[in-house]
């Protein structure tokens, strides 16, 4: 007897007209040195690296830079705007982002809550619609509300970020049904950002049809990020082949797995 | 004329020769331009237009370059 295995076929990963392979996408902080770093960065697969915007130290400008560790022709380098808390703010960083960067794309971030992190939705929208009209591919970080989502949409963001829980937390996917609903509404891109803990949040994550996960604590705070990072690589892939997949349906009562004919007396 | 002038790069103070050009304060900062971006009083310079842009007193200027971050 034969058994054909039939390879599930995916849809490409596409952004803002780039096509991705790896659906798993990684930033650059917090790591304790940069080797770990560049070896976390290959063992995840990711091609999409994050990177953030910040002022020169003035007395150490000798120090290489991460752009040293991080050749542009490997990975695609997106810059955030974290730490702005107003839209004027973000605008700014996204432009000294895009003059120092290989690329017009953005990870736009507008927090209004320094606790928390958790955006400030009025100063995003502002700010990706100033940048959508300069010619920006936006990536909106964003909570887990549909309207918002609806919103940066309509505002001509190039994909819209949801967060699993609040950046740095660990606490993975608070809100399944939030984020499946964005993704189900939504015709751009759907990348979870934030939030996840380990790789069961990053399998979980992907089984709600998302198109792929940005992390970076996850990695850089694991006890062995090399090892994490490879986890990651693993539970994204599955996560993406079982919602592909389509998983049984839920039941309240056992159902036998085995005959319940041919018993002995 | 003084030979000095006082600027602020990076939220600090610094004294710097006057007449000096965007470009050459790069270097006197031993700083690449190729991988920092020069923001002169509020406006992005970019690089072709370093060495033609003249530093004057009170100017604010800010030097920025990509970091890690998530």
């Amino acid at each position: 007897m034969t058994t054909a295995v039939e390879t599930l076929r995916d849809t490409p990963f596409s952004i803002g007209g780039r096509t991705f392979q790896s659906r798993l996408m990684v930033g650059t902080g917090k790591y304790r040195d940069n080797e770990t770093m560049v070896r976390a960065i290959e063992a995840s697969g990711a091609e999409i690296v994050t990177v953030a915007v910040r002022r020169v130290d003035l007395d150490r400008t000798k120090e290489a830079g991460i752009l040293h560790h991080l050749d542009p022709r490997k990975y695609f380098l997106l810059a955030n705007t974290a730490g702005c808390y107003t839209a004027q703010d973000a605008v700014r960083y996204a432009r000294l982002a895009r003059e120092a960067g290989f690329n017009e794309f953005v990870k736009l971030e507008v927090i209004g809550d320094q606790e928390t992190l958790l955006p400030d939705v009025q100063g995003l929208l502002d700010a990706a619609r100033t940048l959508v009209r300069e010619g920006f591919k936006v990536l909106a970080y964003t909570n887990e509300d549909l309207v918002t989502a609806l919103r940066l949409e309509e505002a001509g963001c190039a994909a819209v970020m949801p967060l699993a829980s609040p950046i740095g937390s660990g606490l993975g996917l608070l809100n399944p049904y939030g984020v499946r609903t964005i993704k189900r509404r939504l015709k751009v891109p759907v990348v979870v950002d934030a939030g996840v803990g380990t790789a069961s949040d990053a399998c979980v994550t992907m089984e709600q049809g998302v198109d792929g996960i940005l992390m970076n604590t996850a990695l850089a705070a694991a006890r062995d990020p090399v090892a994490m990072a490879l986890a990651m690589r693993l539970a994204v892939e599955a996560g993406r082949s079982a919602y592909l997949a389509g998983r049984m349906p839920r039941r309240e009562v056992a159902v036998p797995s085995s005959p319940l004919e041919g018993m002995l007396d | 004329m003084s030979d000095t002038i006082d600027v602020m790069i990076n939220g600090e103070r610094r004294t710097v020769a006057a007449g000096v050009t965007l470009l050459e304060l790069l270097a006197s900062l031993e700083l690449d331009p190729r991988v920092v971006v020069v923001e002169h009083n509020r406006a992005i310079v970019r690089r072709p237009r370093l060495p033609g842009v003249t530093v004057a007193e009170g100017d604010s200027i800010e030097l920025v370059h990509f970091v890690g971050g998530g």
